[in-house]
């Protein structure tokens, strides 16, 4: 079955939802738009500063050190979450959409991928960061 | 133009439009691939190697003096730019007015070109040692 004929995708349920079922599915959407948008905007100046290595190898240093400063460790951390929810989340709905009888564990898919995100990104966090006070310590 | 079109996973697989449909796939088909390579993209630049190491002589010399290495961030490439400027289609669809729709769409596209040849001459150009 297709889904966008199928019982969820009705739009009759689909304007009910958020108040029958609590708002988890919402949530996931939104936060999903956000760190894609977040990630785009990244791309940008990463295929850009990219770039810099052959044509001006001196800017992109400088901007290497940018990126391994305190401030930039930060906005890395703050990236990596954003991609690494977003690739969560994305597999989650991947899964849905292939394997539509899924749906009906959307709810601990969706607590599945925070562990994850958790589990996995707190060390890596911790990892990205460390310079900053090992440099001052 | 409300989030009513979404479902409990995401967009539904589009009916009407052919073109949206392709889209739809392009989507999720780039997303698997990005699954992994973005994924272990961002382990190698943070958990293997640090930013500090990552000069562009570095670069040059470790990372891209192999060309399986510069093709892989190649084909990494291609599907983030399909994956990202495809899903930002979506998303413009959604919130920006019809009348300046168009122009924003071509606005998008001109912008993906644009990284499209930027990456591409890099790693084509940049010489071996
Ligand atoms: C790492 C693996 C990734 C996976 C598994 C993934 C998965 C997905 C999926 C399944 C969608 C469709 C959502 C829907 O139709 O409701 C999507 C949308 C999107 N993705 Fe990704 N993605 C990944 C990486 C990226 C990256 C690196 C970027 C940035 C360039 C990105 C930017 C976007 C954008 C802008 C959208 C549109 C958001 C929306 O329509 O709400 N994604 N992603
Ligand atoms: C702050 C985090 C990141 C750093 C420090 C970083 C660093 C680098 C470096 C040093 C290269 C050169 C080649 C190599 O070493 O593989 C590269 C290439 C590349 N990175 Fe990243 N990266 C980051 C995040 C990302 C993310 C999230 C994506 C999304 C998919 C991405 C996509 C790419 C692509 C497509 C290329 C190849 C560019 C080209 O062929 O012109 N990077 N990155």
């Amino acid at each position: 079955m297709s889904r966008g004929t199928g019982p969820l995708a009705s739009p009759q349920k689909l304007r009910n939802y958020p108040s029958y079922r609590g708002g988890e599915g919402m949530a996931a959407w939104a936060f999903h738009r956000i760190s894609g948008i977040g990630v785009w905007l990244f791309i940008i100046l990463h295929i850009i500063d990219i770039w810099l290595i052959g044509v001006n190898p001196e800017l992109y240093d400088y901007l290497g050190q940018i990126y391994s400063s305190p401030p930039g460790r930060v906005m890395e951390t703050l990236l990596g979450a954003a991609l690494f929810y977003h690739a969560l989340n994305g597999m989650r709905i991947v899964v849905m959409d292939f394997w539509p009888a899924l749906t009906v564990y959307h709810r601990q898919m969706w607590r599945i991928v925070w562990i994850v995100f958790f589990a996995i990104g707190l060390p890596g966090a911790y990892i990205i960061l460390k310079p900053i006070w090992e440099a001052v310590g | 133009m409300s989030v009513q079109k979404y479902s409990i996973s995401g967009r539904p697989r589009p009916t009407g439009s052919k073109v949206d449909l392709y889209v739809w796939w392009a989507v999720r088909l780039s997303s698997l691939a990005l699954f992994v390579l973005a994924l272990a993209h961002f382990t190698m630049t943070h958990f293997v190697f640090d930013p500090g190491d990552q000069s562009a002589e570095w670069v040059r010399q470790t990372r891209w003096n192999s060309v399986a290495l510069r093709a892989l961030d190649w084909g990494m490439l291609m599907a983030v730019l399909v994956h990202g400027f495809l899903g930002m289609r979506t998303v413009l669809q959604d919130y920006v007015p019809s009348r300046v729709r168009s122009l924003s769409l071509g606005a998008l596209y001109l912008l993906a070109l644009i990284l499209f040849v930027l990456g591409t001459q890099v790693v084509i150009a940049l010489p071996f040692d």
